[in-house]
């Protein structure tokens, strides 16, 4: 069971609650967006309870988390995607902290299950077609159809953007699920190595050497989680940016 | 400083502080020119790489997307209207070419339809 890749993300039930035929129990999924969303709010919380003219090191990592979406979204969308900050910032805080959460051994990571990464994608693009809708009406097609296409053309490369507009939810929540899966099974397998090769008898004294070479890596592929967690929540922001912006200006 | 502080130490105060603010004008000069080294140094480079890996990790999946989300509706066309196979097949090279759209767009090669008119 310990050296099994795949158990990490199994969901546990804590608090079985049944309403109906639903199942709504408290699962450790539950338990760890709960988490996240506390030690997002303790972070911020905190950090902004001083209020000092000079930053404490707390208040300026805080501003510093602020000012890197700010400028994120607007470049991006521009001064008119502001509006969108407190969504826009949500989702980076949310997805940032979740995935640095799983980095503490025995944590579960709540990014790894598609469904939530679905469920975020989803909650960006339904945001980007709602408002598009609302804002601009049914100017908002004008999204699908590209300037400049002969006439004869227009429907194949209407279908084409279409295909292309609803790949999006799809790619960006298993851009995320995928790296953050791949990322702990490969940590898992090979930290793994280094165990079974200390415990395994039929090696003698060759087993505890070269289990070195596996903790090296396990030590190496830790830092690269680091990086490729930051970089996942960096490339949500950022490409959530971009589908609002399609929805503050659709075909301009 | 507190009035207090300030009243007493009237006669020596007024010089310390001038001595002050110009050894803290000449930080602050030298500060600026070494950071402007170090960015023409490093800074760049730096966001270019944060920029080019976040890129890297976008490609694939675009790709990949597209494929799939044309399958997926050619399928449920066919399963709905009944005329397997072809649904299938029309629809998943029509995602293939959503999916080198996708790619295409997202390294910039291929303008976003609202840029090109943007610039008409």
């Amino acid at each position: 069971m310990a050296q099994d890749p795949i158990h990490q993300f199994q969901i546990s039930k804590i608090i079985p609650i049944e309403v109906g035929s639903l199942d709504l129990s408290f699962t450790n999924s539950a338990l760890f967006m709960v988490a996240t969303v506390a030690v997002t709010s303790l972070f911020l919380i905190m950090g902004t309870s001083g209020r000092g003219l000079v930053p404490s090191r707390w208040q300026s990592m805080v501003e510093m988390s602020y000012e890197f979406v700010a400028s994120t979204l607007r470049s991006s969308a521009g001064n008119e995607g502001m509006r969108f900050f407190p969504f826009v910032f949500s989702l980076f805080m949310f997805v940032l902290i979740a995935n640095l959460l799983g980095m503490f051994p025995y944590f579960f990571t709540v990014t790894s299950h598609i469904i939530v990464t679905f469920a975020l994608a989803m909650l960006v693009i339904s945001t980007v077609v709602v408002y598009g809708f609302a804002k601009h009406g049914t100017k908002f097609l004008g999204l699908f159809v590209p300037h400049g296409v002969p006439g004869a053309l227009i429907p194949l490369v209407t279908l084409i953007e279409v295909i292309s507009f609803l790949s999006r939810p799809i790619s960006l929540s298993v851009r995320l699920f995928a790296n953050m899966l791949a990322g702990h099974i490969t940590l898992k397998v090979f930290t793994g190595f280094v165990v079974s090769l200390l415990a395994s008898e039929s090696l003698g004294l060759f087993g505890p050497v070269t289990s070195i070479l596996p903790l090296i890596m396990g030590v190496a592929l830790t830092g690269l989680e680091f990086l490729v967690a930051f970089l996942q929540a960096y490339v949500f922001t950022v490409l959530t940016c971009m589908y609002l912006n399609d929805a503050l200006h659709p075909s301009h | 400083m507190s009035p207090g502080n300030a009243g007493k130490e009237n006669g020596e105060g007024k010089p310390r502080e001038a001595d002050l603010s110009e050894r803290m004008d000449r930080l602050s000069r030298s500060l600026d020119a070494k950071r402007q080294a170090e960015e023409k140094r490093h800074g760049r480079k730096r966001e270019g790489d944060a920029k080019g890996i976040a890129q890297a990790l976008r490609l694939s999946t675009e790709f990949v997307a597209g494929v799939l989300v044309g399958g997926g509706i050619g399928w449920l066309i066919d399963s709905g209207l009944g005329t397997s196979p072809w649904g299938l097949i029309v629809f998943l090279l029509l995602g293939f070419v959503a999916g080198v759209v996708n790619v295409l767009r997202s390294a910039g090669l291929v303008a976003d339809p609202h840029d090109r008119s943007r610039r008409d």
